[in-house]
């Protein structure tokens, strides 16, 4: 289960809108310890495509640093879909580096049938969760 | 000389679940030979070929070793080696749709 700041969940769906029809990407940080993600960190995608991102490595590097001093870690990893639905695709999972993190995906695509989802994913296995607005 | 190497988590199997290990070597690249003597099975994460893989950034100190000399970057005992894996992903291709199980269930409340 992801349990989120509404607002920043709110935030992270206008970013999509917002970057539509070019994918857009982030991070939702958590202070260590706490249930709750509720520091959104929108990142560059470095690919500015419709179809693929990508992180910044050099802002990737700067943003783990500045949490690991804060004491907060990277619990929400988000992107979006602008022309399919909201579940990870072949390159979603084979790029899922970070085990403990919760891959939210948002879709601006006017078929979705459900605009936001999150995942675990883990050894190219994908477990759908609830997500629950706090 | 003794090099910290930032290990992340989706590489701690292969440290016995260590965050920061210690390495020897002058070179990035000697650097992943020295971690692989001690922790079998890391560089193939690490390395495609003799080439750094594709999705895994290494930093030394705060540079992006892509940005230097690569894998051939020097190293100098107390440096400080962070791997990064990339943050990507790409589309949903709708015929994958017919192997997932439970797509139509929404979870938000």
């Amino acid at each position: 289960m992801l349990k989120i700041c509404s607002a920043v969940l709110d935030a992270v769906i206008e970013q999509a809108r917002q970057d539509h029809p070019i994918e857009t990407c982030g991070v939702v940080a958590a202070d260590a310890g706490s249930p709750i993600a509720n520091r959104l960190i929108p990142m560059r995608n470095q690919a500015a495509s419709e179809t693929f991102f990508c992180f910044d490595p050099r802002q990737q590097y700067k943003v783990w640093c500045e949490l690991e001093e804060c004491d907060q870690e990277c619990r929400v990893i988000y992107h979006s879909h602008t022309a399919s639905i909201a579940w990870p695709s072949r390159e979603d999972i084979e790029h899922a580096h970070y085990p403990d993190a919760h891959y939210l995906i948002v879709s601006t695509w006017e078929q979705a049938d459900c605009p936001v989802r999150s995942f675990r994913i883990a050894n190219g296995a994908v477990l759908e969760e609830q997500v629950v607005r706090i | 000389m003794s090099i910290k190497v930032m290990i992340p988590s989706v590489l701690r199997p292969f440290t016995n679940g260590a965050k920061e290990v210690s390495a020897e070597g002058k070179t990035i690249m000697e650097v992943i030979a020295s971690l692989e003597m001690n922790y079998n099975g890391i560089s193939t994460r690490l390395l495609s070929g003799n080439r750094l893989h594709r999705y895994i950034n290494i930093f030394l100190n705060d540079e992006d070793i892509r940005f230097a000399q690569g894998l051939d970057t020097p190293v100098t005992g107390g440096d400080r080696l962070t791997v990064l894996p990339a943050v990507a992903g790409g589309a949903f291709v709708p015929s994958a749709m017919m192997h997932v199980s439970g797509w139509t269930q929404c979870w938000i409340r």
